[in-house]
């Protein structure tokens, strides 16, 4: 019994995903369900000159069709983060509608809902809601919206600004050092928007309870007590008692499940006005259009290098897409999940980043698998590459040149960095060793060599990161804007038979907490796995919880955990030391039971238990039961890091790129199961990977989405891949009690720039500095040709 | 229309839209909601299911088209309580993590395996490229059939 922490224990939610026997939300049919479609604008920014609803309302099997001129449109969805100007003006927060009533402000928003008795009614009735637009000029592009003359995306804002900011040091040092420098590097492109595309599209049940006076919202989202807060008390008005949100299983998240989103308010309300569930999933073309963005950054930036090639300055000057709408998380993004990762992992001096946030006529923009750190370590690790070669020096020896020595926050305090955070652990150098090791760095660079000799372009590109995890300490999201707190909530029960059920407020989309979880809990009580369950996504069960995502579920939601445990072996070891008639102080607790040290009396988890529950002879003055819940708010945020490799053969005909090796050395603190945590590599270096080669939303100049499916929005397949080769080093986070940092998002967050600097060492003699991404063949061969 | 065709061995008649789609049909007429659907376009592969042998797409197969047809879905891959060798490789080797591609997954495997009992690493990519995973970058879904090949072969 016990030990299973760092074991590859075998996920025990599988049995029911790999029987065809999982519950997403879709997969709910409720008694007298109705099904809901949506009217939505054709055109990205016009003005709604009239709706006529009528043809659908009559048209067979509709429930209702409401409009924006119902009761509906008083609702709005809020912001959930506020980024103030830099003169200290307030962040500009337009109304989020359920309904566009006067104006359409994103390609795909929606006009009216309408509800029948099967989807196919609903549909059909649809697009009978006649709509009469005059369209207007869009604005899509975050550059071209701060230009004079721009389509205005909300007639109060005429400059489309939301707010603009800034972090780092002085703006005038950090250009004086540039002018001082031996050798500025600079780069200007666009960190391309992306669209999540979970496989499973967003899916909603709202169910109301008309004897009860009670709500169920059955939700595909990554964070239920969060939805439910949101909606009660921030859009709908609704008691949150009232409300029960139920998420059970989830096909991905990336993000793009995190925020409250329209459909879910506008269907909670409907259902009460119709008596009746009535149940809204995506399809593919509504996912792309109405799911939150990723990314979509207008980058310019210089660094100063001395002669050694040590980086004496960093200045970037961002603008970065909101969209039509402030979405949940948006404004933190571009801000505080990204300006506070410019230090990277090197000593860099003197750090200014520049942001402006304008209103796109485009679907909200928020966090998306990464979330700020990808952009962050993009630009850092292109300009790193970049400067390598204009200053004739290796890839990896300007690394080790500017990395920030080892420190593992214990004996050596944490790194202040010049852009506000502290870093926890790290031993950056580390892990290029063992990614250089396990490349073979110095063969490959002969072996390319003699490929160049043979015609054949072969390059390699490094990547060495650092994100930002384990959010948040809530009185330091406070100070930055956040309007939550991002603790989190670990409930433990002990039943009577001594069965654990731990309730926690993070939710698994993929990532296995119901193994994982397990898996320490076992081993801190020294019991069985099995007879431990972890419960998740319901806020019936769950007290409370801030949900998953930005890697917190172990660092933040584990530990919240672990101080439930500690409270139950803490008052356990009272029952037991009655039991045996000793004192506490003299018990220890390992493998499953309280012994008296140094003797062989001992009383087991189990018999104590019993005990707690049927207190006949108990410890005087002491309460019954094993239950405790604790809240646990993080003392800082985690910091993993890692080196990712990239090994591309270019076409010198096509410019296809081949990736032929991906080779990833991550450090993510303890690992509890290395199984899932290479797992987790893998598919987020592959989401890397596509953002990299494959992967963008492309709107036209009039706002029309021209990549709005899975046949014109490029996304990896796996005739697209090697096998990613995956190894770690392990750094211990010193600020919590399993020693974890977060693993979700690593691997998107390396892996990007490995690649593209892979592309560009490939074609660097042929005089290529740079190309867009995504790195399409067209780009790559055109990069060649000039 | 009237349609008559076998799911998982069992026989069924229903009269139904001629627009039906075949996952459609599978998951609101028949409950078997392992068949998943991502995209309604041939994109995605997660409605992916066996017909009279062959995996098809069954978000873009009508289900009348299906008629006097045998077809499989995930729930009849486990014989009983037994997975099938390919579900026990997928756990073993952690070819999912949020499941809903996983069925789709796993029925094309079948289809791979069916035509090749010992396909290269190449020959399982090329078999999955109509198929999407958003987490796993496919490593271990690779992984887990070339084991399930193994298996199968003995």
């Amino acid at each position: 019994m016990g030990n299973y922490i760092g074991k590859s224990v075998k996920r025990r939610e599988d049995a029911r995903f790999l029987k065809g026997a999982g519950k997403y939300t879709d997969d709910i049919k409720l008694p007298k369900m109705t099904q809901a479609a949506f009217a939505r604008s054709p055109y990205a920014h016009a003005k709604i000159v009239s709706i006529d609803t009528s043809g659908a309302e009559k048209a067979e099997g509709v429930v209702a069709v409401y409009t924006a001129n119902d009761a509906c449109g008083q609702y709005g969805v809020p912001c959930g983060w506020q980024v103030n100007f830099k003169n200290g003006e307030t962040m500009r927060e337009p109304v989020h509608p359920l309904l566009a009533r006067d104006k359409i402000r994103h390609l795909g928003e929606a006009v009216a809902i309408v509800i029948a008795e099967s989807l196919e009614l609903a549909r059909d009735a649809a697009e009978l809601v006649e709509v009469e637009y005059e369209e207007l000029p869009a604005v899509t592009d975050p550059k071209k919206a701060m230009a004079q003359g721009a389509p205005i995306v909300h007639d109060e804002w005429p400059d489309n600004a939301a707010f603009d900011w800034c972090i780092g040091n002085d703006r005038a040092e950090v250009e004086a050092a540039l002018e001082a420098a031996h050798h500025v590097t600079e780069l200007e492109f666009n960190n391309q928007r992306l669209a999540p595309n979970a496989i499973e599209p967003r899916s909603y049940i709202a169910d109301y309870d008309v004897n009860g006076d009670k709500w169920t919202l059955y939700s595909s989202t990554q964070n239920p007590h969060l939805i439910r807060l949101l909606l009660c008390a921030f859009v709908l008005g609704i008691p949150e008692h009232k409300v029960r949100v139920v998420s059970y299983d989830v096909g991905g998240g990336f993000g793009s499940k995190i925020y409250h989103y329209t459909e879910e308010a506008l269907l909670t309300w409907a259902s009460r006005e119709i008596g009746r569930p009535v149940k809204w999933t995506a399809d593919r073309s509504e996912a792309f259009l109405t799911d939150a963005h990723g990314r979509d950054h207008v980058v310019k930036s210089k660094m100063g290098f001395d002669k050694e090639g040590k980086i004496v300055a960093h200045l970037t000057d961002e603008y970065c897409a909101l969209g039509a709408y402030l979405s949940t998380f948006a404004p933190a993004i571009p801000t505080y999940l990204h300006g506070t990762l410019f230090q990277g992992v090197y000593a860099t001096p003197l750090i200014h980043l520049n942001v402006t946030a304008p209103f796109t006529h485009t679907v909200p923009v928020d966090a998306y698998r990464g979330a700020g750190r990808p952009e962050a370590t993009y630009l850092l690790e292109r300009m790193l590459s970049k400067a390598a070669i204009e200053m004739n020096m290796d890839q990896a020896e300007i690394r080790f040149k500017n990395f920030i020595p080892p420190f593992d926050g214990i004996e050596q305090p944490g790194y202040q960095t010049q852009v506000a955070l502290q870093y926890d652990s790290g031993n950056y150098e580390g892990t290029l060793k063992r990614g250089l090791e396990m490349l073979g760095y110095e063969d490959f660079r002969k072996e390319q060599q003699a490929a160049r000799k043979n015609g054949k372009l072969l390059g390699v590109g490094i990547s060495t990161y650092i994100e930002g995890c384990g959010i948040a300490p809530s009185a330091v999201v406070g100070a930055l804007g956040a309007r939550a707190g991002l603790y989190e909530v670990g409930h433990v029960r002990v039943q009577p038979t001594g069965k654990i059920s731990v309730f926690t407020g993070t939710h698994s989309h993929g990532q296995g907490h119901e193994t994982v979880f397990a898996q320490f809990v076992a081993d801190k009580l020294g019991i069985d796995m099995d007879d431990v369950e972890i419960v998740h996504g319901d806020t019936e069960q769950v007290a409370f919880g801030m949900g998953t995502y930005g890697s917190r579920s172990l660092s933040v939601g584990g530990t919240a955990i672990i101080k439930s445990i500690d409270k139950i072996l803490e008052k356990g070891a009272k029952i037991a030391a009655h039991k045996l008639e000793a004192a506490a102080e003299d018990l220890e607790y390992s493998g499953g039971k309280w012994t008296v040290k140094g003797t062989d009396k001992s009383v087991s988890f189990g018999d104590v238990a019993l005990t707690a529950y049927v207190p006949h002879d108990y410890p005087e003055g002491l309460e019954p039961g094993l239950d405790f819940s604790s809240f646990y708010d993080p003392a800082n945020f985690t910091f993993p890091f890692g080196t990712h490799i990239a090994v591309v053969e270019v076409s010198a005909d096509t410019g296809k790129v081949d990736l032929k090796r991906f080779v990833a050395c991550d450090d993510v603190g303890n690992v509890m199961n290395p199984m899932i945590v290479d797992g987790q590599i893998h598919g987020g270096v592959v989401q890397g990977i596509g953002q990299a080669l494959l992967e963008e939303v492309v709107y036209d100049d009039g706002g029309q989405m021209i990549s709005g499916s899975y046949m014109d929005y490029a996304m990896p397949r796996a005739d697209d891949l090697p096998m990613i080769e995956t190894d770690r080093t392990i750094t211990p986070c010193p600020h919590n009690p399993l020693g974890v940092k977060g693993a979700g998002e690593a691997g998107a967050i390396g892996s990007t720039p490995a690649v593209v600097n892979a592309v560009v060492d490939a074609l660097a003699h042929l005089g290529v500095t740079d190309i867009q991404m995504p790195l399409t063949p067209q780009r790559v061969w055109r990069a060649m040709q000039h | 229309m009237n349609v008559t065709l076998k799911v998982n061995g069992e026989s069924f008649t229903h009269e139904i839209e001629p627009r039906m789609s075949l996952s459609q049909y599978l998951r609101e007429v028949l409950d078997l909601t392992g068949t998943h659907i991502g995209c309604d376009t041939s994109g995605c592969g997660a409605c992916t299911v066996t017909m009279d042998g062959d995996a098809v797409k069954s978000c873009t197969i009508l289900a009348v088209q299906a008629d006097g047809c045998e077809i499989t879905t995930i729930e009849g891959m486990a014989n009983g309580t037994q997975m099938h060798p390919i579900q026990a490789a997928f756990k073993e080797h952690h070819g999912l993590q949020c499941g809903f591609c996983t069925p789709g997954m796993v029925m094309t495997a079948a289809d791979i395996l069916k035509n090749n009992s010992n396909p290269t690493e190449k020959e399982i990519r090329d078999g999955l490229k109509g198929n999407f995973c958003r987490c796993t970058g496919y490593h271990n879904i690779v992984k887990s059939i070339q084991h399930a090949a193994e298996h199968i072969k003995g």
